[in-house]
């Protein structure tokens, strides 16, 4: 790959444009609700489309093309069964507490349902992780510029970091959301050619089926027995593990997305923003599992253009099928969906940091304007450690197991503890926090005893599928025990937390086509008829 | 809001449409021999991208007239 002056000249115009939409919005950002939730003001089509595409980093593209290299069109289950079923979740039944509670964030909603310490203890845990994954997508950016264009490594991860600090700084979650829905263009644009190109070289689908080793051209055909597939798991692993726990985890409470949604303008805009999400998303095999599924079929041994790395699918496919000028347009691509999904961990980080630790616990009662600088003060920082965890992932040698590792630990648990949490008003107080710990901790267990050899796994993705039912069946039992032997709560103060005792959000005064349930239903539809076809 | 994003969307899709079609017109067509399957990728695809740009431009400044008025 030799890119030319012109795919630099294409690369240059987006980082000017980046930097341009934090320099626009510098003068908005009055208050800290500017600063961390866009004053709640932006409409559903902005916030769904960064919702979309917060989650557009590395994992998700490198990572979902190596994975379709590596396993075939297994990697759809990600898609069409998981995302699809926790978005159409989030956005009918989930948003209407996050949003209609005026909560600042996830954690404080928790502070509302139970109590101050199961705050704490989910603000620290997801600061923590936040801080862990930001450098992900550093280091994927700054391994595949090193490989590609000889650019050194730490001068990649610190120019990069440094954008990105830039226009966060100046316009805090408004400029992260503006500068998401601009990169989910480029990174459509961007990636779109090559499934075109590449299904034109191995002679359209049938003639990628014919190339492709058996098995990969197959979806759902091969889950029912561990062993018929190359992940190794089987229908229980795939529905609970991934399309229940981890996916239902991540969506429906993982800050980074649901920061979007409470950027919205109203509640129809904030239920739609994961709705609205969930229909690109839908279509996102065709840009990234595709592309892994051409390499796979050109060079089966891995050893021709992959140079034995499933890793190198996507970037490969780039140079292989890319001439000057659409070359750029794909770097450009890259490096967006890079920058999105970093900045997407520094937004969120810094809210978490500013409302729920510091404001709480280290230095209350302070004039807002205090808690604006900071905000730009801990993106500062979050930047800072993400370069340094960047040279810490540096040290690993396998992304993916890294982040899902990272997500059975912190987001399992958590969703069994908002699952009760909204649903069942009995839930306790102090069941959540018990819950919660002994979540994390058994995911913990999980992790140590795998690490060490006492249990097996076929893959490691099967290893993260169960230490995440682990974490969530833990989490989910002890907060139930817990509640029985704890007082409830006084029903009033529970309005506007648990579904049976909030009015439901009227949607009747919409039109048919902005009511979240016709959305979902129809996103499920098409979802289903998807997952026949290529079945 | 103040800025409409479409904006400078459309800025940007319309900058790299116009480079692509013009880079896509002089360049030496055997590049896309070798790695386009024959196809003048960056032409065609610059057109998508600038009919893209305008679009977006096109809705942007429809609404801010009519925000105006």
């Amino acid at each position: 790959m030799q890119p030319h002056f012109v795919d630099y000249l294409i690369i240059a115009i987006y980082f000017v444009f980046v930097l341009g939409i934090g320099f626009a919005l510098r003068g908005r950002m009055k208050t800290s609700e500017d600063f961390f939730l866009s004053g709640r003001s932006i409409p559903g089509w902005i916030t769904g489309l960064a919702f979309m595409s917060a989650n557009l980093g590395a994992l998700e593209v490198m990572g979902h093309a190596a994975n379709a290299a590596k396993y075939g069109m297994f990697v759809n289950q990600f898609y069409w069964l998981a995302a699809m079923l926790a978005m159409c979740f989030v956005g009918v039944f989930m948003m209407p507490f996050y949003y209609g509670s005026k909560v600042r964030s996830v954690p404080e909603f928790l502070r509302k349902r139970y109590d101050e310490k199961t705050r704490t203890l989910n603000a620290i845990s997801f600061a923590v992780m936040t801080l862990l994954v930001s450098g992900v997508d550093l280091y994927a950016m700054a391994i595949l510029f090193q490989r590609l264009l000889n650019w050194p490594f730490w001068a990649s991860v610190v120019a990069s970091a440094l954008v990105v600090a830039v226009y966060i700084y100046l316009g805090g979650l408004t400029s992260s959301i503006y500068n998401e829905v601009l990169q989910f263009f480029l990174i459509v644009f961007g990636f779109l050619p090559l499934a075109i190109l590449g299904l034109k070289a191995v002679g359209g689908f049938a003639g990628l089926n014919a190339k492709l080793p058996p098995g990969y051209a197959h979806t759902w055909a091969n889950i029912w027995h561990a062993s018929d597939n190359p992940m190794g798991i089987n229908w229980f692993g795939t529905i609970f593990g991934l399309g229940f726990v981890l996916s239902f985890g991540y969506w429906c409470t993982d800050f980074l997305v649901i920061q979007r949604g409470l950027a919205a303008k109203d509640m129809a805009a904030a239920q739609r923003t994961p709705l609205i999400a969930a229909v690109p998303k839908m279509f996102f095999p065709l840009l990234v599992v595709l592309p892994g599924l051409v390499a796979i079929a050109l060079d089966p041994t891995t050893k021709l253009m992959l140079g034995g790395r499933y890793d190198n699918a996507l970037p490969a496919m780039l140079g292989r099928f890319y001439p000057s000028g659409l070359l750029g347009i794909g770097l450009t691509a890259l490096m967006a969906s890079f920058m999105s999904g970093m900045a997407g961990n520094v937004t969120a980080f810094n809210t978490v940091w500013t409302f729920d630790i510091y404001q709480t616990h280290i230095n209350p009662g302070k004039p807002d304007h205090h808690y604006l600088t900071m905000g730009r003060l801990a993106t500062v920082f979050a930047v800072i450690v993400g370069i340094g965890t960047a040279f810490i992932v540096l040290r690993f040698n396998n992304l993916m197991d890294y982040l899902q590792l990272l997500f059975a630990f912190f987001n399992a648990p958590l969703f069994g503890t908002f699952l009760l949490g909204m649903f069942w008003k009995r839930t306790s107080a102090h069941s959540g926090f018990w819950g919660l710990l002994c979540g994390i901790m058994a995911a913990a267990a999980h992790y140590t005893l795998y690490h060490f050899h006492y249990i097996h796994y076929p893959s490691d993705m099967a290893a993260n599928f169960y230490q995440a039912i682990w974490a969530f069946v833990v989490c989910f039992s002890v907060t139930v025990l817990v509640t029985l032997f704890t007082e409830p709560r006084k029903e009033e103060e529970l309005v506007g937390l648990v579904y049976s005792l909030t009015p439901r959000p009227k949607t009747s005064d919409l039109p048919w086509y902005e009511r979240p349930g016709v959305w979902a239903i129809g996103i499920l539809a098409l979802c289903a008829v998807l997952n026949v076809i290529f079945w | 809001m103040g800025l409409d994003i479409r904006l400078p969307i459309g800025v940007i899709f319309s900058i790299y449409g116009v480079i692509l079609l013009v880079y896509g017109a002089v360049a030496d067509k055997t590049i896309f021999l070798e790695k386009s399957e024959g196809v003048n990728i960056d032409l065609w695809w610059g057109l998508a991208m600038l009919v893209f740009g305008l679009f977006m431009a096109a809705l942007a400044l429809r609404s801010s007239r009519r925000s105006e008025s």
